[in-house]
Protein backbone atom coordinates (compact mmCIF):
# COMPACT_ATOMS: atom_id res chain seq x y z
CA UNK A 1 0.00 0.00 0.00
CA UNK A 2 1.24 3.14 -0.87
CA UNK A 3 2.36 6.02 1.82
CA UNK A 4 -0.90 8.30 0.93
CA UNK A 5 -3.25 5.68 1.81
CA UNK A 6 -1.67 4.56 5.16
CA UNK A 7 -2.13 8.24 5.76
CA UNK A 8 -5.82 8.66 4.70
CA UNK A 9 -6.53 5.83 6.95
CA UNK A 10 -4.94 6.73 9.86
CA UNK A 11 -7.31 10.32 9.16
CA UNK A 12 -10.06 8.49 9.01
CA UNK A 13 -9.50 6.56 11.75
CA UNK A 14 -8.34 9.89 14.16
CA UNK A 15 -11.94 11.45 12.83
CA UNK A 16 -13.80 8.09 13.44
CA UNK A 17 -11.85 8.29 17.15
CA UNK A 18 -12.97 11.88 17.49
CA UNK A 19 -16.45 11.25 16.82
CA UNK A 20 -16.68 8.12 19.35
CA UNK A 21 -15.30 10.38 22.05
CA UNK A 22 -17.15 13.61 21.69
CA UNK A 23 -20.69 11.99 20.77
CA UNK A 24 -20.61 9.42 23.69
CA UNK A 25 -19.75 12.05 26.01
CA UNK A 26 -22.41 14.40 24.61
CA UNK A 27 -24.85 11.32 24.85
CA UNK A 28 -23.81 10.95 28.89
CA UNK A 29 -24.47 14.46 28.81
CA UNK A 30 -27.71 14.44 27.86
CA UNK A 31 -28.67 11.44 29.77
CA UNK A 32 -27.63 13.57 33.07
CA UNK A 33 -30.28 16.09 31.46
CA UNK A 34 -33.03 13.99 31.20
CA UNK A 35 -32.51 12.55 34.40
CA UNK A 36 -32.45 15.91 35.67
CA UNK A 37 -35.91 17.22 33.60
CA UNK A 38 -37.33 13.76 35.24
CA UNK A 39 -36.37 15.42 38.78
CA UNK A 40 -37.73 18.84 37.84
CA UNK A 41 -40.72 17.06 36.55
CA UNK A 42 -41.60 15.55 39.72
CA UNK A 43 -41.15 18.63 41.55
CA UNK A 44 -42.86 20.71 39.43
CA UNK A 45 -45.92 17.70 39.76
CA UNK A 46 -46.36 18.22 43.21
CA UNK A 47 -46.41 21.50 43.04
CA UNK A 48 -49.48 21.57 40.93
CA UNK A 49 -51.07 19.11 43.18
CA UNK A 50 -50.22 20.24 45.89
CA UNK A 51 -51.16 23.97 44.76
CA UNK A 52 -54.78 22.87 43.36
CA UNK A 53 -57.16 22.93 46.44
CA UNK A 54 -55.75 26.52 47.14
CA UNK A 55 -57.35 28.99 45.00
CA UNK A 56 -60.54 27.33 45.87
CA UNK A 57 -59.78 27.15 50.24
CA UNK A 58 -58.62 30.68 49.92
CA UNK A 59 -61.66 31.53 48.15
CA UNK A 60 -63.76 30.43 50.84
CA UNK A 61 -61.73 31.97 53.90
CA UNK A 62 -62.18 35.53 52.12
CA UNK A 63 -65.94 34.39 51.73
CA UNK A 64 -66.15 33.87 55.80
CA UNK A 65 -64.53 36.95 55.79
CA UNK A 66 -66.56 39.36 53.97
CA UNK A 67 -69.38 37.79 56.15
CA UNK A 68 -67.99 38.82 59.52
CA UNK A 69 -66.84 42.35 58.15
CA UNK A 70 -70.38 42.78 56.70
CA UNK A 71 -72.10 41.37 60.22
CA UNK A 72 -69.90 43.45 62.83
CA UNK A 73 -69.65 46.71 60.40
CA UNK A 74 -73.92 46.73 60.44
CA UNK A 75 -74.12 45.54 63.69
CA UNK A 76 -71.84 48.47 64.65
CA UNK A 77 -73.77 50.65 62.45
CA UNK A 78 -76.89 49.40 63.75
CA UNK A 79 -76.72 50.09 67.41
CA UNK A 80 -75.02 52.83 67.71
CA UNK A 81 -75.36 54.32 64.43
CA UNK A 82 -73.14 55.57 61.48
CA UNK A 83 -71.81 59.01 63.20
CA UNK A 84 -71.27 57.24 66.39
CA UNK A 85 -69.89 54.29 65.49
CA UNK A 86 -66.93 55.83 63.05
CA UNK A 87 -66.54 58.33 66.54
CA UNK A 88 -66.47 54.79 68.41
CA UNK A 89 -63.51 53.34 65.70
CA UNK A 90 -62.03 56.29 65.94
CA UNK A 91 -61.71 56.69 69.27
CA UNK A 92 -60.57 53.12 70.02
CA UNK A 93 -57.96 53.49 66.72
CA UNK A 94 -57.11 56.41 65.93
CA UNK A 95 -57.28 57.72 62.85
CA UNK A 96 -59.11 54.38 61.66
CA UNK A 97 -62.62 56.42 60.82
CA UNK A 98 -60.96 58.10 57.49
CA UNK A 99 -60.34 54.56 55.92
CA UNK A 100 -64.54 54.35 56.46
CA UNK A 101 -66.64 51.21 56.40
CA UNK A 102 -66.48 49.00 53.67
CA UNK A 103 -70.50 48.98 53.43
CA UNK A 104 -71.13 52.36 54.54
CA UNK A 105 -69.09 54.80 51.44
CA UNK A 106 -70.53 57.74 52.97
CA UNK A 107 -69.00 56.69 56.31
CA UNK A 108 -66.11 58.52 54.98
CA UNK A 109 -67.68 61.89 55.15
CA UNK A 110 -69.24 61.38 58.41
CA UNK A 111 -68.01 64.14 60.98
CA UNK A 112 -67.02 61.48 63.70
CA UNK A 113 -67.57 62.75 66.96
CA UNK A 114 -65.37 62.50 70.49
CA UNK A 115 -66.27 59.53 71.79
CA UNK A 116 -65.78 60.73 75.45
CA UNK A 117 -68.54 63.14 74.75
CA UNK A 118 -71.20 60.77 73.26
CA UNK A 119 -70.66 57.89 75.51
CA UNK A 120 -70.87 57.64 79.34
CA UNK A 121 -68.39 57.55 82.10
CA UNK A 122 -68.69 53.84 82.39
CA UNK A 123 -68.73 52.95 79.07
CA UNK A 124 -65.38 54.81 78.48
CA UNK A 125 -64.16 53.25 81.94
CA UNK A 126 -65.01 49.82 80.25
CA UNK A 127 -63.66 50.62 76.71
CA UNK A 128 -60.00 51.50 78.56
CA UNK A 129 -60.20 48.93 80.60
CA UNK A 130 -60.44 46.39 77.79
CA UNK A 131 -58.13 48.28 75.49
CA UNK A 132 -55.01 48.92 77.68
CA UNK A 133 -56.26 52.18 77.59
CA UNK A 134 -55.86 53.61 73.94
CA UNK A 135 -59.20 55.54 74.11
CA UNK A 136 -57.29 57.74 76.77
CA UNK A 137 -54.61 58.34 74.48
CA UNK A 138 -57.22 59.99 72.39
CA UNK A 139 -59.09 61.79 74.71
CA UNK A 140 -56.25 63.59 76.64
CA UNK A 141 -58.81 66.20 78.64
CA UNK A 142 -59.18 62.70 81.23
CA UNK A 143 -56.76 60.75 83.20
CA UNK A 144 -55.90 56.92 82.39
CA UNK A 145 -57.90 54.55 84.54
CA UNK A 146 -55.78 51.79 84.08
CA UNK A 147 -52.16 52.74 84.53
CA UNK A 148 -50.15 49.92 83.55
CA UNK A 149 -46.72 50.29 84.77
CA UNK A 150 -47.92 51.48 88.26
CA UNK A 151 -51.40 48.89 88.48
CA UNK A 152 -49.48 47.03 90.90
CA UNK A 153 -48.79 50.03 93.31
CA UNK A 154 -51.95 51.05 93.19
CA UNK A 155 -53.63 48.10 94.19
CA UNK A 156 -51.25 47.27 97.26
CA UNK A 157 -52.31 51.28 98.23
CA UNK A 158 -55.49 49.56 99.30
CA UNK A 159 -54.05 47.07 101.68
CA UNK A 160 -52.68 48.41 105.32
CA UNK A 161 -49.05 47.63 105.34
CA UNK A 162 -46.15 49.68 106.38
CA UNK A 163 -43.69 47.85 103.90
CA UNK A 164 -45.23 49.98 101.08
CA UNK A 165 -44.40 53.32 102.54
CA UNK A 166 -40.40 52.13 102.15
CA UNK A 167 -39.58 52.67 105.90
CA UNK A 168 -36.01 52.82 106.99
CA UNK A 169 -36.26 50.38 109.45
CA UNK A 170 -39.12 48.03 109.76
CA UNK A 171 -39.49 45.96 113.16
CA UNK A 172 -37.01 42.73 113.94
CA UNK A 173 -38.65 39.53 113.42
CA UNK A 174 -39.52 37.92 116.84
CA UNK A 175 -36.54 35.75 118.42
CA UNK A 176 -37.24 32.66 120.03
CA UNK A 177 -35.69 29.84 122.23
CA UNK A 178 -34.19 29.40 125.32
CA UNK A 179 -31.87 32.65 124.65
CA UNK A 180 -35.08 34.46 123.44
CA UNK A 181 -35.38 37.50 125.21
CA UNK A 182 -39.35 37.08 126.33
CA UNK A 183 -39.91 33.44 127.69
CA UNK A 184 -43.59 32.21 127.79
CA UNK A 185 -44.37 29.83 130.65
CA UNK A 186 -45.63 26.18 129.84
CA UNK A 187 -48.96 25.41 130.04
CA UNK A 188 -49.88 23.59 133.00
CA UNK A 189 -52.44 21.54 131.00
CA UNK A 190 -50.31 19.94 128.76
CA UNK A 191 -50.02 16.12 130.02
CA UNK A 192 -53.04 16.62 132.30
CA UNK A 193 -56.37 14.52 131.96
CA UNK A 194 -58.79 15.97 129.62
CA UNK A 195 -60.94 18.22 131.66
CA UNK A 196 -63.31 17.91 128.79
CA UNK A 197 -64.08 14.27 127.19
CA UNK A 198 -64.91 14.34 123.33
CA UNK A 199 -69.22 13.28 122.75
CA UNK A 200 -69.56 9.87 121.48
CA UNK A 201 -71.97 8.53 118.98
CA UNK A 202 -74.39 7.16 119.90
CA UNK B 1 -0.86 10.35 -6.21
CA UNK B 2 -0.68 13.95 -5.61
CA UNK B 3 -4.01 14.14 -5.41
CA UNK B 4 -4.18 11.32 -3.16
CA UNK B 5 -1.61 13.27 -0.76
CA UNK B 6 -3.51 16.36 -1.42
CA UNK B 7 -6.61 14.55 0.01
CA UNK B 8 -4.99 13.59 3.00
CA UNK B 9 -3.58 16.97 4.24
CA UNK B 10 -7.06 18.22 3.46
CA UNK B 11 -8.41 15.41 5.52
CA UNK B 12 -5.88 16.19 7.94
CA UNK B 13 -5.65 19.74 8.28
CA UNK B 14 -9.52 21.00 7.58
CA UNK B 15 -11.82 17.89 8.10
CA UNK B 16 -11.16 16.98 11.39
CA UNK B 17 -10.11 20.27 12.64
CA UNK B 18 -13.21 21.10 12.03
CA UNK B 19 -15.16 18.13 13.17
CA UNK B 20 -13.52 18.19 16.47
CA UNK B 21 -14.29 22.15 16.66
CA UNK B 22 -17.94 21.34 16.14
CA UNK B 23 -18.30 18.19 17.97
CA UNK B 24 -16.49 20.00 21.19
CA UNK B 25 -19.24 22.91 20.68
CA UNK B 26 -22.01 20.45 20.97
CA UNK B 27 -20.45 18.59 24.19
CA UNK B 28 -19.66 22.35 26.07
CA UNK B 29 -23.64 23.28 25.24
CA UNK B 30 -24.70 20.16 26.75
CA UNK B 31 -22.30 20.07 29.74
CA UNK B 32 -23.58 23.73 30.67
CA UNK B 33 -27.03 22.76 30.56
CA UNK B 34 -26.56 19.93 33.36
CA UNK B 35 -25.94 22.47 35.85
CA UNK B 36 -28.73 24.20 35.32
CA UNK B 37 -31.25 21.32 35.15
CA UNK B 38 -29.99 20.08 38.56
CA UNK B 39 -30.76 24.05 39.99
CA UNK B 40 -34.15 23.50 38.79
CA UNK B 41 -35.08 20.48 40.13
CA UNK B 42 -33.47 20.93 43.41
CA UNK B 43 -35.98 24.58 43.35
CA UNK B 44 -38.89 22.58 42.33
CA UNK B 45 -38.54 20.29 45.45
CA UNK B 46 -37.83 23.14 47.47
CA UNK B 47 -41.03 24.66 46.07
CA UNK B 48 -42.61 21.57 46.94
CA UNK B 49 -41.55 21.51 49.97
CA UNK B 50 -42.57 24.51 51.09
CA UNK B 51 -46.66 24.05 49.83
CA UNK B 52 -46.41 21.24 52.37
CA UNK B 53 -48.08 23.63 54.95
CA UNK B 54 -50.83 24.31 52.32
CA UNK B 55 -52.63 21.91 53.26
CA UNK B 56 -53.21 23.66 56.73
CA UNK B 57 -55.35 26.12 54.85
CA UNK B 58 -57.78 23.32 55.55
CA UNK B 59 -57.77 23.68 58.92
CA UNK B 60 -57.14 27.69 58.50
CA UNK B 61 -60.76 27.66 56.80
CA UNK B 62 -62.79 25.44 59.38
CA UNK B 63 -61.65 27.23 62.15
CA UNK B 64 -62.61 30.78 60.78
CA UNK B 65 -65.79 29.44 59.88
CA UNK B 66 -65.95 28.44 63.31
CA UNK B 67 -65.04 32.05 64.42
CA UNK B 68 -67.15 33.98 61.78
CA UNK B 69 -70.24 31.74 63.51
CA UNK B 70 -68.99 32.60 67.11
CA UNK B 71 -69.22 35.99 66.29
CA UNK B 72 -72.79 35.51 64.33
CA UNK B 73 -73.89 34.07 67.53
CA UNK B 74 -72.66 37.04 69.52
CA UNK B 75 -73.49 39.42 67.28
CA UNK B 76 -77.06 37.94 66.89
CA UNK B 77 -76.79 37.91 70.82
CA UNK B 78 -75.90 41.63 70.83
CA UNK B 79 -78.81 42.74 68.53
CA UNK B 80 -81.39 41.25 70.66
CA UNK B 81 -79.74 42.82 74.37
CA UNK B 82 -78.68 46.34 73.12
CA UNK B 83 -81.18 48.68 71.45
CA UNK B 84 -81.01 50.45 68.25
CA UNK B 85 -79.48 53.35 67.73
CA UNK B 86 -82.31 56.60 67.11
CA UNK B 87 -83.44 55.98 63.71
CA UNK B 88 -82.16 52.88 62.98
CA UNK B 89 -85.72 50.74 64.35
Amino acid sequence: MPAAGVVMIIAVLGIVLALVYYLVSTIVALRQIADGLDEAIAGVGEIVEKSAPVNEVVTAINEQLDAGVDLLEGLLVKKAGLSDAMGLIDSVYPGAAAAGLRNFPESTSVDAPRIGEVYTRGTLTLARLGREAPIAAASPADQVLRNVEGGSLAARLLYPNVRQTSPENLPNSPVIGTDAPVQYEQRDDIGAPRSRLPVRRT
Amino acid sequence: MTLWWIGDIVLLLVILPVVVYLLRGVLEAARSIVPSVRAISTVAAAGSKDLDAAALLLTTRDQVEQTVSGVANYGGSLDVIVDDAEGQS
